[in-house]
């Protein structure tokens, strides 16, 4: 297939694929919307996850720090100062960063590969929420509650669930628009090298440390973002969905089962939990932690099955039929 | 920080080398499957949990003592660890670090909820009286409980540590550890290895969930106490490290109990995370070990 005529096909599909998106929530009613709005989400949130952990290779089991201190900084600033949500958000993304340069300045810094940087990020993870349990149980008992404002844009509050639905669109679109590009790219290039063999990529001249801060930055900025989005869609937030570490398993599993180091993976597998866990909700009822033991069970056959997710999978076997085939798949 | 009195901190201490004990036996079972196999056994707090429960229905529905139940949990822990060595961690020997810690960490997801689905998230004690007796010995009381799986932890530890050291399957698993190829070539069989440290690690953590279930709760969440604190000793004692699990153990019930008697409330747990990372960053080959590399 020639460039040209496969890049007008991409182009029709993603306009398609955008149109139909739009028009979605008007077709389907406030449940679906919810659902599908924690599918983006989620999505968005193993997106940020996969720049550092499936690009970089580095592993993080404590993504929820970042995501807790977008969803305090945020919530704080406009409990306290009055702070305008849209800028809190920003203030969070960079809260956020900092926390992840810290955290990766120290690690990377250190050499910490493979599982020791990933149960140092659990540990950091953990940190915080202790402190935000210390915090939390003396100012907050019952959580931070935002004020409400009503039905405004401006402070980023609805009562309906479409604009939010938008809104996070709008979020996923963008972190699948960057993971494309950082794909495409040099950088790309750069992070898949280290994550395939640190010490070749050194020897190419590749500034290990560097390129890991960035990754980390990218990383830890857009999932304190989605901290934000979550305090102000629910418009209350407590330590344990802040920094709990069922927000860090939740965040990387999308990846990981719908592939990491893939530019539509994450989606993927956000939509593939999400569908799972509102089946066994619907059909097996109140009990509290069915769907992670179903998440355990899905986690368990992908790694033995596909350890590279379900993409990864799909690019394996279609690469078998045909082997020209196989990066059209891996980009779209 | 409030300063506690002599008398207080001495307690601590008795304390705290009494939860040690405990703690060694869980961490010895993650170090060992480490050392061994190369794996990071996520899935290491579910089943002590399972040896918790273990001892819970086994004296709930046949009225046998906590105590003797080491003769089930142990076993039941063992078959547990062999079967799921057998079926799934041996696809996964040879995969990337992080996915064979996905593995154990979808295992434990897996086992924890099933607990949470079977068994509902209540807190169930011992209502046994003879567990709420303590021993005085001058101004210190120990109670009875803890002292009693102090003393069991050690002696299992002992007589782990003299069938790694004496007998030829102990000297065959510590050969695997130290060299594999070395131990292929002298015949041993590398898979059979395997199934028995994973099933002596899941055994020996077992057992801790028996020896703590009397003094503490039981329930399916109970895990995630132990398992951080697990991975905390045997980075401490350096992974792999059978005598370094031992003595990390004992540091981190030390400073936990006596980190509690100055600093009051969940900041203990604060402390035992950033020792980790601490370690982790300066002395990643542990208290004990010799830096490689």
């Amino acid at each position: 297939m020639s460039n040209s005529i496969q890049r007008t096909r991409n182009i029709c599909v993603i306009v398609a694929v955008g149109i139909f998106l739009i028009i979605l929530p008007h077709l389907i009613d406030d449940y679906f919307v919810h659902i599908a709005t924690t599918i983006f989400f989620f999505g968005y949130l193993s997106m940020a996850w996969n720049i550092l952990g499936g690009y970089a290779g580095q592993f993080s089991f404590g993504h929820a720090a970042f995501f807790g201190i977008g969803a305090f900084t945020s919530s704080l600033l406009q409990v306290h100062a009055g702070v305008n949500p849209w800028i809190g958000m920003l203030l969070a993304g960079i809260a956020g960063m900092l926390m992840g340069l810290f955290i990766g300045s120290l690690s990377f810094r250190f050499g910490l590969r493979g599982a020791y940087f990933a149960l140092t990020m659990l540990a950091f993870a953990e940190m915080l929420r202790l402190i935000a349990v210390q915090v939390c149980t003396v100012r907050y008992p019952l959580g931070i509650n935002i004020p409400i404002k009503g039905n405004s844009l401006l402070y980023f509050q609805f009562s309906s669930k479409v604009p939010y639905y938008y809104i996070m669109l709008f979020m996923m679109a963008g972190a699948l628009y960057l993971t494309y590009i950082i794909e495409r790219k040099k950088l790309g290039s750069y992070f898949k090298a280290i994550r395939e063999n640190e010490d070749a990529a050194q020897s190419l001249g590749i500034n290990l440390f560097n390129y890991k801060l960035l990754a980390m930055a990218i990383s830890s900025f857009l999932t304190a973002m989605g901290g934000t989005f979550y305090a102000q869609y629910y418009l209350i937030i407590d330590e344990e969905a802040a920094f709990g570490v069922a927000g860090s398993i939740e965040i990387l599993l999308g990846s990981i089962i719908g592939g990491a180091g893939t530019v539509l993976g994450p989606l993927l597998g956000a939509g593939v939990l999400e569908c799972l866990s509102e089946f066994t909700r619907n059909v097996l009822g109140g009990y509290s932690g069915v769907h992670l033991m179903v998440y355990g069970a899905i986690l368990i056959v992908v790694i033995v099955f596909l350890p590279s997710g379900i993409l990864g999978g799909l690019k394996m076997a279609f690469g078998k039929l045909t082997k020209k085939g196989s990066r059209d798949l891996w980009v779209f | 920080m409030t300063i506690p009195s002599l008398s207080l901190l001495l307690q601590s201490i008795v304390n705290g080398i009494l939860m040690g004990g405990v703690y060694s036996l869980v961490a010895i079972g993650l170090s060992l499957i480490f050392g061994v196999m190369n794996i990071i056994n996520f899935a290491h707090g579910s089943f002590m949990m399972l040896g918790m429960f273990t001892t819970y229905w086994i004296y709930v529905l046949l009225g046998i003592d906590p105590y003797l139940s080491l003769l089930f949990s142990i076993p039941v822990l063992f078959v547990i660890g062999l079967v799921i060595e057998r079926f799934l961690i041996a696809y996964i020997l040879d995969a990337p670090e992080y996915n064979q810690l996905l593995l154990t960490l979808g295992v434990s997801l897996f086992i924890e909820n099933l607990a949470l689905f079977l068994w509902s998230p209540n807190f169930r004690t011992f209502e046994i009286p003879y567990l709420s007796k303590a021993v005085t010995v001058g101004t210190l009381t120990m109670s009875l409980p803890k002292l009693i799986a102090f003393l069991f932890a050690v002696i299992l530890t002992v007589i782990l540590y003299y069938f790694l050291k004496s007998t030829d399957l102990g000297k065959a698993i510590r050969a695997v550890s130290e060299e594999k190829e070395g131990s292929l070539t002298v015949g041993i069989n590398l898979r059979r290895i395997y199934y028995l440290a994973f099933g002596i690690g899941a055994a020996c953590v077992g057992a801790a969930g028996t020896l703590t279930a009397p003094f503490f709760y039981v329930s399916p969440q109970v895990g995630s106490v132990f398992v951080i604190l697990a991975f905390v000793i045997v980075v401490l004692g350096g992974m792999g490290n059978f005598i370094g699990a031992f003595f990390g153990g004992l540091i981190v019930g030390l400073a936990e109990s006596v980190g509690a008697a100055f600093i009051p409330g969940q900041l203990k747990q604060f402390i035992i995370y950033f020792i980790f990372v601490f370690v982790l960053l300066f002395k990643p080959a542990g208290l004990f070990g010799k830096a490689h590399e």
